[in-house]
């Protein structure tokens, strides 16, 4: 077996510490980012759904507002946004560099998409359903938990499986601030050192990675759809 | 037990505005079912959204169970609400719970134990005969199913209020007559005062007590069902009362020049209708025993409408003239709605 691997994948398999590091910081950045970007997503999706006009705690000011600071961050790429944020970065982290510093521009990439596809699964929530809990004498709070996050579990599920799979992607480009990870060990090695066989495992890693999330997503959806 | 006072409801700002509802004024007595009928538009469901302050009005108050909901802070107009339950045209169930969650949905915060909402929740289901399917989604219930799930979730809370907003509208006709039937039986039972918004003068026919008729955001017409049959007096009350009633047809009959609608000189189309409740007489065989006229009824249409008959009969009318006139003149003396379709009598 280790014959036949060094055989095929010689290069990658002369890597394999550097290898399994890049797996590590690849989910270490995913993981911190996503999680954070899971709960200001959340709360910024449901906070756009419950103040636009017609919402249970309609306030046109503050959706404006919000509403445009998404529209603001999610127009810029993600390659201006790791350089754009550094200086934050610095402030909050204490670092710009390494897994560190990938982990705020991380999270001001995927948090406006993420909020976006919350606010989608929150208004696919029929209006006659927030009318009738309203009817009930239900406050706003008991509204936001019982019926809008637990009506779309479903749809959350869906649009969080999306956006993991596009913060993955993003990590890629992390190794610009030095970020490591997949992404950057693929350019390293497979690209500038055209070691050909560390760009398919790497891609090989991403698929079974990305199919697996879309597996858990799918999974979840089902579980919640009656 | 609901008291509008002067209710204006109107949506958007400056020229471009609606006024959904104008000066609306209404009092509900306390057990009785009471019905709003309108055609769509006519502003009755912004109407009934007055009620439970779904919708705020712009202008007039809102009294219900001698509490002006207002003039209440959000947190108590919440605890209002709970006495007031709502069903809607289409159920609003929340599908990721199950029959028995969406009952005991609004029982969340109550102050019953686990267990006393679970017994709860299982007498409600009993109450409107669903107890078989607490386990089940509501994706796997037919359209009446849900409703009787939805009536049981609104009953939940012991509200002295049902709001029905156009319930039947989205059910066959089988299964509209079963609800009603329900929404009859829980009136009866428990003494809810229930109000019916529709535009299905059947569903006013079939369980209402008094009924309002609403166009262009104002109530043209209120009173009792039987009377508002009997005699409606603005046009759109009569458009909703032809829906129901086969009378009219006389009218193409005698466009078409029907054959069952021909007359020999001497003869006349008369309709005759109900107009008071007391009627009980036999009259046309009186009618035609006692002035010796023969009368051969084209068609009929009469209905049970609070206990009492509604509708009337077309017949062609034959005989000796001043006999007619005698016979025409005894009916409308026992309060029966007489009036002459065709004539063919010749004039002397």
């Amino acid at each position: 077996m280790q014959e036949f691997l060094n055989n095929i994948i010689p290069n990658l398999m002369g890597k394999l510490p550097t290898f399994y590091q890049s797996i590590m910081d690849t989910l270490i950045m995913a993981g911190w980012s996503g999680a954070i970007s899971f709960v200001l997503g959340l709360v910024l999706g449901l906070a756009i759904i419950v103040t636009k006009p017609g919402g249970i705690l309609q306030n046109n000011v503050l959706f404006q507002v919000l509403d445009k600071i998404i529209n603001f961050f999610r127009s810029i790429p993600f390659i201006i946004l790791l350089t754009g944020v550094m200086p934050l970065s610095r402030l909050i982290m204490g670092t710009a560099i390494g897994v560190e510093g990938a982990i705020v521009p991380l999270v001001f990439g995927t948090v406006p998409f993420f909020s976006r596809q919350i606010e989608s699964a929150l208004a696919e929530i029929d209006h006659g359903l927030i009318e009738a809990a309203l009817s009930m004498g239900s406050s706003p709070l008991e509204i936001i938990f019982r019926v809008y996050l637990k009506e779309s579990i479903a749809g959350i599920a869906r649009g969080t499986t999306i956006t993991a799979i596009s913060l993955l992607g993003l990590t890629a480009m992390a190794g610009v601030v030095g970020a490591g990870g997949l992404g950057d060990f693929a350019i390293r090695y497979g690209h500038d050192r055209n070691m050909t066989d560390v760009t398919y495992v790497t891609i090989i890693v991403l698929v079974l990675t990305v199919s697996a999330i879309q597996l858990l997503g799918n999974y979840v959806a089902k579980k919640n759809t009656h | 037990m609901i008291e509008l006072t002067n209710i204006s409801k109107t949506f958007g700002p400056g020229p471009g505005q609606v006024e959904a509802v104008k000066d609306v004024t209404l009092s509900i007595e306390k057990g009785k079912i009471f019905g709003i009928i309108g055609f769509s538009g006519a502003g009755k469901s912004t109407l009934v959204r007055c009620i439970n302050l779904l919708e705020s009005p712009t202008k007039g108050t809102v009294v219900v169970d001698r509490q002006e909901l207002t003039s209440l802070s959000s947190k108590e107009l919440r605890a209002a609400r709970k006495r007031i339950g709502m069903i809607f045209q289409h159920f609003n169930l929340m599908r990721s719970r199950t029959v028995f969650g969406n009952v005991a949905y609004p029982l969340h915060g109550s102050g019953l134990s686990k267990k006393d909402i679970a017994k709860k929740v299982r007498s409600l289901l009993r109450l409107v005969d669903i107890a078989e399917k607490e386990k089940a989604y509501p994706s796997q219930l037919s359209g009446g199913q849900k409703q009787r799930v939805a009536i049981a979730r609104a009953l939940a809370n012991d509200p002295k209020v049902l709001l029905c907003d156009e319930a039947t509208s989205a059910l066959d006709p089988q299964t509209t007559n079963a609800i009603l039937h329900l929404l009859k039986r829980l009136n009866e039972q428990m003494g809810i005062t229930v109000v019916v918004i529709t535009h299905e003068m059947a569903v006013v026919k079939e369980i209402c007590d008094r009924v309002a008729v609403m166009e262009k955001g104002q109530v043209v017409e209120e009173g009792e069902v039987f009377s508002i049959f009997a005699n409606p007096c603005q046009p759109v009350t009569k458009d909703f009362i032809r829906t129901t009633s086969n009378l009219q047809k006389i009218d193409e009959l005698l466009k078409y020049n029907s054959p069952v609608a021909q007359l020999k000189p001497g003869e006349l189309i008369v309709k005759l209708f109900y107009v008071q409740k007391n009627v009980s007489e036999p009259l046309i065989s009186t009618v035609s025993r006692k002035f010796d006229l023969d009368l051969n009824i084209i068609f009929s249409d009469i209905e049970i409408v609070q206990n009492a008959p509604i509708g009337g009969t077309v017949a062609i009318i034959s005989g000796e003239q001043r006999q007619i006139e005698k016979a025409m003149e005894y009916l409308i003396e026992k309060n029966v709605g007489v009036e002459v379709i065709a004539d063919a009598r010749v004039s002397e």
